[in-house]
């Protein structure tokens, strides 16, 4: 449709996706001792990802995000699984996962658990599958063919 | 808890009910689907301020993560229902 500009929504959406996504990560960190953890930060962040889309259409994101977002799921497949079995390294059973003291530069005494890397495997897969889903069944290829029959 | 703060915060939540059920009568009846859009969208929010005084009158805050999540569902859902109203795809293949 041409005439129509959505200079208000694209001004938003760029302020908004930024507030989304730290609230994410937030969400994704704060999951060991509150409400939140990886399946929800994913989410979250699956919908900013859809928000930036809504926004600025297939194309223009396909040049900004050049990341297919079918490779996340094997990806984050395969951190939680290598957490599980990094465990074997230490003669313990399957995804025992330990915690940890440890003085970091900044953020100074700090209590690390190595569940955090099985969260972050489900976090790249609810992104992978979310993204997925929506994306496939928004790209509707035969359009592109009826207006080209039409041209024709 | 004192038992005005108690009283108070109940008295809320019913009148915030109520308007929820006005609301929802709206997105019943609403003659057009832009009403309906409306009306979803603000009972959305009233579920915003229904989960905050929830919050108070149970002592917790651990709530407060729900209402931001439930802010950002209901703007990202009302953007689609608007976009979809108005141009029938809710993502375009391109902009121009």
């Amino acid at each position: 449709m041409k005439g129509t500009n959505d200079l208000i929504l694209k001004t938003t959406t760029t302020i908004i996706v930024f507030i989304i996504l730290g609230f994410s990560i937030y969400l994704f960190f704060a999951g060991h001792n509150a409400p939140g953890g990886g399946f929800i930060g994913g989410l979250m962040t699956a919908g900013a990802l859809v928000l930036l889309y809504i926004s600025y259409g297939f194309k223009t994101m396909k040049r900004v995000i050049r990341i297919d977002f079918k490779n996340f799921i094997p990806i984050g497949l395969l951190i939680a699984v290598l957490t599980g079995i990094g465990s074997f390294v230490f003669g313990q059973p399957f995804l025992s996962h330990t915690d940890a003291y440890f003085e970091l530069p900044i953020l100074g005494h700090s209590h690390l658990a190595t569940a955090m890397l099985f969260d972050l495997g489900v976090y790249f897969t609810v992104v992978g599958v979310t993204m997925t889903i929506i994306l496939s069944i928004a790209a509707d290829e035969g359009e592109e063919e009826l207006s080209k029959v039409s041209e024709s | 808890m004192t038992s005005l703060l108690s009283t108070v915060s109940t008295i809320c939540i019913v009148i915030i009910a109520i308007s929820t059920l006005f609301l929802l009568y709206r997105a019943i009846k609403g003659p057009s689907n832009p009403d309906r859009a409306v009306a979803l969208d603000t009972i959305g929010i009233n579920l915003m301020a229904i989960a905050g005084i929830l919050a108070i009158k149970l002592e917790t805050a651990y709530f407060n993560d729900i209402i931001l999540l439930i802010g950002i569902l209901a703007f990202i859902g009302t953007v689609a229902i608007a976009k979809f109203l108005e141009k029938g795809v809710i993502i375009e293949r391109s902009r121009d």
